[in-house]
């Protein structure tokens, strides 16, 4: 049996119809959860303005758990699927596996996060995303996401089993594209990932319904950090597969060597997920050894990977660029690049908040003794707005603005509100990342509904001014952020509902897939240096990093001695 | 050719690398043996490095150990509102300090410039103990005893504030440490 297909008009790309449909699926549904959860991040932000402090107590906890959940694993793992989906059956031109299977991992998904919203809603688990024993909640919490992993993982199979199919029915030549290859690497990380979630989640259910007398609280972190820790892996992997797509398809960019960029994405599946580690960096019972162990040879060489990427993504544009010709001076490149296209100023701003701001912070505060001064302040949110939100979901949303008139086929509207929509949101995010992280060096606690202490009788902390000022900026930049977001979500919606529709072989009015330079205009860029101005902008990254760092010791020093 | 097709190479590992990328690969893999040295490089001559001595223990345990500390050191009642037991153990001494829901018991007071080996643990949830404003955050967990040696380098009040979050009540969890000259 064929399946139905069409070729795209505007990217000659071979569509298959189950394919279509089960992106839209994951897209529409991973926008949606967005959406909520986003709207509990304006809830959680305005609360913790002291001047505004919105919520009473249990609403903030409870609001602070659905944020998480709903941004951080429905909305992310969602796009996801739809990642996986385009990386195996669109870029490879191949027929999904058995598609039935996505669908009922789309329904395991859909109703596992329909669950967790509810049971959280309903007040009985506001434990946070992360649940630590024996903190309990509601068994229906705990059930919610194994049925969401478990349709996870059927996504996953569903990739692995169409790159099978496209490798039997030679759907391609040679090796898969380097965009496939960085998902493949984020499945990998998937499924180990959905693996340490259900070693630490089955029996934590089982607990809650009272089968099991005890959870052994180290135990838990241990085993929750491998997942939680290697799900950012995921994300992390799949965000790069995106920066790399983004960057074919707005320049036709080529990778600068394959080589390089296939070892360092598959450092990602070699070191990351023993990572956890830098969750228990001050817990006790676990040895420094262990520590140091882990965090180096296992976060620095992944690193490595992320610091690596940085450069060729950008270098890969800058290579293609002057291979077209544009090669005035070290800058001319990015000048010159498409700075009103959302789908490429959401992808460079990812690329610069991730590395610039989430990274320095990230591999900063991981290393065994820094992490005292900051562990379980407001610097941690701090540091993860920059990765996985200015990060991952500003390349997300800068890919979905492409994938609307190519899968939906749906002109977008609103095209001028959209091309400010990546600086709306970024300038937002990139403000709650630094002002978070800011007050987090105050000693502010993340999770936090009141840091004036009125409810404790008396006894009180009295944080410095700048506290203050600096959680009141962070309001500000969250309904900044807000608003970024919410305009992302009306654009999108709304050009799913109210956007023209595209006739089956209309062409847009503006190209949408660049024609990549040819092997000549290539080898004019001759052998030596052939991405100065990237150069520059990563020696400029390294610099940053490296004077950061060592501040942060310098900080170390002078508290209290402690052995 | 693209990132969003095959290779050209089939046998793209032997592909050159470009020069900059050879650059930059040498100088992170440089800075990433850096900060590999920093950590252990602290242990030797830095001043802050958690201990990793962690007992196992019981809530009725640890309860037991503080009351037995309590009693033995107490020196007056403290003029905060809770009026809890100052405790003031001898330098180079044994603090036991639990944290519980919702709060850090006793007040502890130290001599500044001496060591004292704090055991740490929960009766109940996993807390924080984070100490304001010296900005030192360390994880409690129930049934692990954890013993930190603290010596403070300046006199005055300090707090301790739960930063795990810890229930309803985590936003009232608040303990006090005063250090004298
Ligand atoms: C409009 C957008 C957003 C705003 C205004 C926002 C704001 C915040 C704030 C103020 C906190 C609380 C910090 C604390 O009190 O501990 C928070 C926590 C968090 N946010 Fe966001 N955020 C937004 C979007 C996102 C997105 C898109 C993600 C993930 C992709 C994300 C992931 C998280 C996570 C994981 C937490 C921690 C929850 C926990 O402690 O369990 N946020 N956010
Ligand atoms: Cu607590
Ligand atoms: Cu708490």
């Amino acid at each position: 049996m064929s399946e139905q297909f069409r070729i795209c008009p505007d990217t000659g790309l071979k569509l298959y119809q189950s394919t279509e449909t089960l992106i839209k699926a994951n897209a529409v549904a991973a926008v949606v959860f967005l959406l909520v959860g986003g709207i509990y991040g304006l809830l959680v932000g305005l609360t913790r303005w002291p001047a505004v402090h919105l919520l009473p107590a249990d609403w903030f906890y409870l609001a602070l758990t659905g944020h998480g959940l709903n941004v951080l694993i429905f909305w992310l793992i969602f796009f996801e699927m739809a990642v996986l989906y385009f990386a195996s059956s669109v870029i490879l031109g191949s027929r999904l596996a058995v598609p039935k299977f996505a669908w009922a991992g789309f329904a395991l998904m859909l109703i596992g996060a329909l669950m967790n919203n509810y049971i959280v809603l309903s007040g009985e688990a506001s434990v946070m995303m992360t649940s630590y024993a024996p903190m309990d909640a509601h068994p229906l919490f705990y059930l919610s996401l194994i049925l969401f992993a478990v349709g996870a993982l059927l996504g996953c199979f569903v990739f692995f089993g169409t790159l099978v199919v496209a490798k039997e029915e030679k759907t391609y030549e040679g090796s898969v594209p380097l965009v496939t290859f960085g998902a493949i690497t984020a499945a990998i990380i998937a499924v180990f990932t959905i693996i340490s979630g259900a070693i630490i989640l089955i029996p934590t259910l089982l607990w809650s319904l009272g089968f099991l007398a005890e959870i052994d609280a180290l135990m838990y972190r241990l085993i929750w950090w491998a997942f939680g820790h290697s799900s950012q892996q995921i994300n992390v992997a799949a965000h790069i597969a995106v920066w790399y797509a983004i960057a074919s398809i707005v320049f036709g960019a080529k990778p600068m060597s394959e080589k390089v960029s296939r070892m360092a994405f598959f450092m990602y599946i070699l070191f990351l997920q023993l990572a956890s580690a830098h969750h228990l960096l001050v817990d006790p019972g676990v040895s420094s050894e262990f520590k140091m162990f882990n965090t180096s040879y296992a976060m620095y060489l992944a690193v490595m990977a992320s610091m690596v990427h940085g450069l060729t993504v950008p270098g890969s544009i800058e290579q293609a660029q002057r291979a077209k010709g544009i090669n005035a001076g070290l800058f001319e490149w990015l000048r010159r690049a498409p700075w009103g296209n959302p789908t490429f100023s959401g992808m460079f701003l990812s690329l610069i908040g991730f590395g610039f701001l989430g990274g320095i912070s990230g591999v900063t505060m991981g290393a065994e003794q820094i992490n005292i001064l900051v562990h379980n302040t407001v610097y941690v949110p701090g540091h993860f707005h920059a990765t996985v939100v200015l990060g991952t979901t500003l390349a997300f949303m800068a890919m979905t603005y492409w994938l609307v008139p190519v899968i939906f086929r749906r002109d977008l509207i609103w095209k001028g509100l959209a091309s400010w929509q990546p600086y709306l949101f970024g300038l937002g995010m990139a403000g709650v990342s630094l002002f978070l992280m800011g007050a987090g060096t105050l000693g502010v606690p993340r999770r936090h509904w009141d840091i004036t202490f009125s409810m404790t009788g008396g006894e009180v902390y009295e944080f410095p001014a700048a506290a203050n000022t600096l959680l009141a900026l962070n309001g500000l930049s969250v309904a900044l952020a807000v608003a970024g977001g919410a305009a992302f979500c009306l654009i999108i919606v709304g050009s799913l509902l109210f956007g023209r529709k595209l006739g089956p072989d209309e062409k847009l009015a503006t190209p949408h897939i660049a024609t990549p330079p040819s092997d000549a205009d290539y080898e004019k860029l001759g052998n030596g240096i052939t991405v100065p101005g990237t150069l520059v902008l990563a020696l400029v990254f390294f610099a940053a990093f490296a004077v950061y760092y060592f501040i942060n010791w310098k900080y170390l020093a002078e508290t209290w001695g402690i052995s | 050719m693209t990132s969003l097709s095959p290779p050209k190479d089939k046998i793209w590992w032997n592909e050159p690398i470009e020069r900059t990328e050879l650059i930059w690969i040498t100088i992170v893999f440089l800075w990433g043996l850096v900060m590999t040295f920093m950590m252990p490089f602290w242990h030797v001559v830095g001043d802050q490095n958690i201990s990793s001595e962690t007992y196992k223990t019981t809530p009725e345990k640890f309860m037991q150990q503080t009351q037995a500390f309590v009693d033995e050191y107490t020196v007056r009642k403290d003029d905060g509102p809770r009026q809890y037991p100052v405790v003031k153990p001898p330098p180079g001494g044994d603090v036991y300090l639990v944290a519980r829901l919702w709060d850090f018991w006793p007040v502890v007071e130290l001599k500044k410039g001496e060591s004292y080996r704090f055991h740490l643990s929960s009766l109940d949830w996993q807390h924080g103990f984070s100490l304001q404003p010296a900005n030192i955050n360390i994880q409690i967990i129930p049934k692990y005893e954890h013993v930190v040696t603290f010596t403070p380098n300046k006199s005055g009040d300090y707090s301790v504030l739960c930063n795990e979050y810890c229930g309803i009540g985590h936003h009232m969890m608040i303990g006090k440490i005063i250090v004298v000259e």
